[in-house]
């Protein structure tokens, strides 16, 4: 019975998320095209010939009726083909690849400590309700959440970077190490990994606390807040008071019983929270220098690089779409109830 | 608390409308210990920022753009002093004066956020929820597509595109930017909720009786939809806080000319940082840091007061509400 109603449940799904990646980048399509002005002036700035910016035009395809324009945009994005900046003829690929990488490093590791620090601290705020650990639990998440995280970043800056001295803090590695290591996979975490330099391992994690915890504090407030609603609801449900009526010890029931089933919304929190930690990471990444792809971004909107924005946001967009697509999966696969 | 009212000629419209608030408040009135402490406390940081924004002028020692006084221009980067409490910038203006004045800007760019959100947001979940049918689906479609889309990307194009267009950058287009965020979340809330009240006997009651569309929602299903906003736009509030400060980091909120922002002046306080110069950003982040709190507080105490499920009564006790006397049928 799981295996088919498990692969029905995926296609009617992905069946379902068609419609929102044609939807999405209709809008980005007419938000950044359709838009007045011309975008290849507004790039390359006032002063330049005439015939040069009608050679771009035809280059790129604006010279076309929007309708092709739009016709185009779409099989070029099924195609996989995201275009080359205006203002420094990068291919997006190349973008996606590099700038991508630091940004995959930058958010892979501050969800990991947005996930244990939100954790700990739900669960003992919602286990120990309404005594001072919850009201202290609870001020911290909202302290956390209520800090913008370029202002927790640049206090970082302050306190470890500046007057201790102790961390590095702005790019993704000193220098040499960016200069000796060899790419592998453009992350460079992994690649001080793989080639088993514990020299470059060391400089890029020193590079990648601050910004990490950072983004994964300021994260983590939503974690705590979710959890903590989790637990207290848990708590009350029918099961735990059967199994306190069983005569289970209490720290049992908690543990045993309550805490595990108040995880299981956690995956789809992880994934809701995706979004917004990817608007952290911009964020995050120009506070700190960090060569991610969301730095790229603001960068290309200072250019008024239309090209370079639009495949960036398509990029955004797509890998949003994947995975909520993931979390309903792996949440239908975890509780078979999601899957009707 | 509403009995108490003086014996004025009322009629009976306004008398259900009293003791309906007077039900709408009594959670709050009603909430425990720590939960209370929180809301109160909420409420008494948010109303600080209230003063500092409408009595700014008066407040504040010198004006956000002041670099000088009696023709003595303020010192750069001067440490925090007798003249200037919180330091001053590299261009010499007050960092305390930017601070009072920061609170003005960002008061009125959420409130007319918040303002335009919910013109949006409620009208369209209202009408969506109601009808149903393609409009519905379309809208649904649409509107889950950007929610799912960080929506600071949104807010950011969105000033983008205003501020390179003839708008230019603003008030108005940084509360623009704000509202194009949040439409979506209003509209989610307000639709989910109308689908399952749209059933209820009450919603049946009045179709039957031969209510028009039009009465229904205003009547029945609009008061009961709209128990939900508050709680979500105080937090909202404090969300668009965040995401202004946020646009001005990254330089797409408001000009410096037309105020101060704090979101703004951490990004220049980013540089001072590299040579120890704290004054600068610790300030206006911590205004920041200080109004979200508060109106998260607000909003926190709002949810658990009103929402049943995380409610907890001082007392085991339950009271029986006076039954307000009959309220005129549909129109």
């Amino acid at each position: 019975m799981t295996g088919t109603s498990l692969r029905t449940y995926l296609i009617t799904r992905l069946a379902l998320v068609l419609p929102m990646v044609f939807i999405l980048l209709t809008l980005v399509f007419l938000l950044l095209r359709v838009a007045p002005g011309n975008p290849i002036e507004a790039a390359l700035g006032g002063h330049v010939p005439a015939a040069y910016v009608h050679q771009i035009e035809r280059r790129l395809g604006f010279d076309k009726p929007l309708i092709t324009q739009y016709g185009d945009y779409l099989w070029n994005i099924l195609r996989g083909h995201l275009g080359t900046t205006i203002t420094d003829n990068r291919p997006l690929s190349q973008i996606i690849e590099q700038n991508g990488a630091a940004t995959l490093e930058l958010t892979f590791f501050a969800m990991l400590i947005a996930i244990v620090v939100g954790v700990l601290v739900g669960l003992v705020a919602g286990r120990y309700r309404d005594t001072p650990l919850d009201v202290f639990g609870r001020l911290f998440g909202i302290l956390v959440y209520a800090t913008p995280v370029f202002f927790l970043g640049l206090m970082a800056q302050l306190v470890f970077g500046v007057w201790l001295n102790w961390l590095p803090t702005s790019d993704q590695a000193s220098p040499l190490t960016q200069a000796l290591l060899q790419t592998h996979t453009n992350i460079y975490f992994i690649d001080a990994i793989w080639d088993g330099n514990w020299g470059a391992l060391w400089d890029v994690t020193k590079h990648l606390i601050l910004p990490a915890s950072t983004l994964g504090l300021v994260t983590a407030g939503v974690f705590i807040r979710l959890v903590r609603v989790n637990v207290i609801r848990t708590l009350r449900d029918d099961y735990i008071e059967a199994a306190r009526a069983r005569g289970i010890v209490e720290r049992r029931v908690v543990y045993a019983h309550a805490f595990k089933n108040a995880l299981v919304p956690v995956i789809t929190i992880v994934g809701l929270n995706l979004a917004t930690l990817l608007g952290g990471a911009v964020l995050t990444e120009t506070t700190f220098n960090w060569p991610g792809i969301g730095h790229e971004l603001v960068l290309y909107l200072e250019n008024r690089d239309y090209v370079a924005v639009q495949g960036i946001i398509v990029v955004f967009a797509l890998v949003v779409v994947a995975v909520s697509v993931l979390v309903d999966f792996i949440n239908a696969y975890v509780d078979p109830r999601i899957r009707y | 608390m509403a009995a108490s009212a003086p014996a004025a000629p009322r009629t009976p419209y306004g008398r259900a409308r009293l003791l309906a608030l007077g039900r709408a408040t009594k959670p709050i009135r009603d909430a425990s210990g720590i939960a209370r402490a929180m809301f109160w406390s909420g409420v008494a940081i948010t109303f600080f920022f209230i003063v500092l924004a409408v009595f700014a002028p008066l407040i504040s020692p010198y004006n956000f753009n002041q670099y000088k006084s009696g023709g003595i221009r303020f010192p750069q980067l001067g440490h925090p002093s007798a003249a200037h409490w919180m330091g001053t910038t590299v261009q010499s203006s007050d960092v305390m004066a930017r601070v009072i004045y920061g609170a003005q800007t960002e008061l009125k760019v959420v409130v007319i956020a918040l303002a335009m959100s919910l013109t949006v947001g409620v009208p369209l979940g209202l009408i969506s929820g109601y009808f149903g049918g393609i409009l519905d689906r379309f809208l649904v479609l649409i509107m889950d597509a950007l929610f799912a889309f960080p929506y600071l990307l949104i807010a950011i194009v969105i000033a983008f595109l205003l501020a390179t267009s003839s708008i230019g950058g603003g008030i108005l287009t940084a509360a623009i930017a704000i509202t194009a965020a949040y439409v979506p979340l209003y509209f989610r809330v307000v639709r989910n909720h109308v689908i399952s009240v749209r059933e209820e006997p009450y919603v049946d009651a009045a179709r039957a009786l031969g209510a028009r569309p039009r009465t229904v929602i205003r009547k029945y299903v609009f008061f009961n939809v709209v128990q939900n906003v508050p709680p979500i736009a105080t937090l909202n509030a404090a969300d668009a806080i965040l995401l202004l400060a946020s646009l001005g980091f990254l330089g797409y909120g408001i000009q410096p000319t037309q105020g101060a922002e704090w979101g703004y002046d951490v990004s220049r306080a980013v540089s001072d940082a590299a040579s120890g110069i704290w004054w600068t950003g610790l300030f206006p982040g911590l205004a920041i840091v200080l109004l979200v709190t508060g109106l998260t507080l607000v909003g926190e105490g709002l949810n658990e007061t009103i929402n049943p499920v995380l409610r907890r009564r001082r007392f085991g006790r339950f009271e029986f509400e006076p039954v307000p006397g009959p309220t005129e049928e549909a129109e």
